[in-house]
């Protein structure tokens, strides 16, 4: 969408047009659910997490300031969403959180060479779920910026924006979360290449 | 030799590397860094891969069912079609 579009859209939805309210629940209810659903891993939370964004937007388009594009309000609305209702999970439903909360660059530990297994091996079903589960086990600060930036494509800016936080924590933290997720990666190829060998 | 303490020192600014934000003098220095350190040659091409991976994980998309019921609580059920 060009932004002389998106103008247009935001001044129909800033109207009550209906249509406008469907154009833009089409065009960003699917990012706006990637970003729920990986920040909360509950499929119903995250649709609940969709449904309020939109009704808080269109309750509130008539505030809607050009800092940033639509996409990136609705992604800072649908993360407040979801940050509620993290802070309302007991911390016991919070799986496998990890040593730290992501604030510090850990040295990297496991120095096996894994990029030389087969692709099949590298793309395997399993691989994909070892790294979806990796992802999901995140520290919440990391994902959230994890998600906008390598998953939904946000610049830093946008990021920055999207989670009140600065661009130079929006690069650290991204940064932060994929070494977090080599290291994981890397255990687990590292496992496979032995078991292979052994068998 | 490299020092050890400058794996650490660099470590920090992969990420800048990788997606071809660093200056000239920051990629030169890195470069300079990998051509001796197997360690960190290993890391830089692991932690490529992983940013590889991920960018070609399936995205998870609403159900039909889930879509039905998003646009019912819109009150946007006249504007619901087939997906294309």
């Amino acid at each position: 969408m060009t932004d002389i579009d998106e103008r247009a859209l935001v001044e129909r939805l800033q109207a009550g047009d209906k249509s406008a309210c469907a154009q833009c629940v089409e065009l960003h209810s699917p990012g706006v659910y990637r970003l729920a659903l990986r920040l909360l891993n509950d499929e119903a939370e995250a649709e609940d997490v969709v449904q309020e964004t939109f009704l808080n937007a269109f309750r509130a388009i008539g505030s809607f300031q050009w800092r940033a594009g639509l996409n990136t309000w609705l992604y800072r609305i649908a993360y407040n969403a979801a940050l509620m209702r993290l802070r309302r999970k007991p911390l016991n439903v919070t799986v496998e959180l990890p040593s730290d909360d992501g604030e510090t660059l850990a040295t990297p530990r496991e120095l096996f060479d894994w990029c030389c297994l087969p692709e099949r091996d590298l793309e395997s079903a399993e691989a994909r779920a070892e790294l979806e589960h990796a992802i999901r086990a995140l520290p919440e600060k990391l994902r959230a910026v994890f998600v906008l930036r390598e998953l939904e494509d946000l610049s830093t800016e946008q990021a920055a924006e999207a989670l009140g936080i600065s661009p130079e924590n929006v690069k650290t933290r991204l940064h932060r979360a994929r070494l977090w997720l080599r290291e994981r990666l890397a255990g687990y190829f590292s496992e496979m290449a032995a078991a292979g060998k052994e068998a | 030799m490299h020092p050890a303490h400058d794996c650490q020192h660099l470590l920090g600014d992969l990420s800048l590397y990788l997606d071809g934000a660093a200056s000239a003098g920051l990629c030169a220095e890195i470069e300079r860094h990998l051509a001796d350190c197997e360690n960190c040659r290993v890391v830089v091409d692991t932690l490529r891969k992983t940013v590889h991976l991920v960018r070609d994980l399936p995205a998870p998309q609403l159900t039909t069912s889930a879509r039905e019921r998003l646009y019912k609580s819109l009150d946007l059920a006249e504007f619901l079609t087939a997906k294309p």
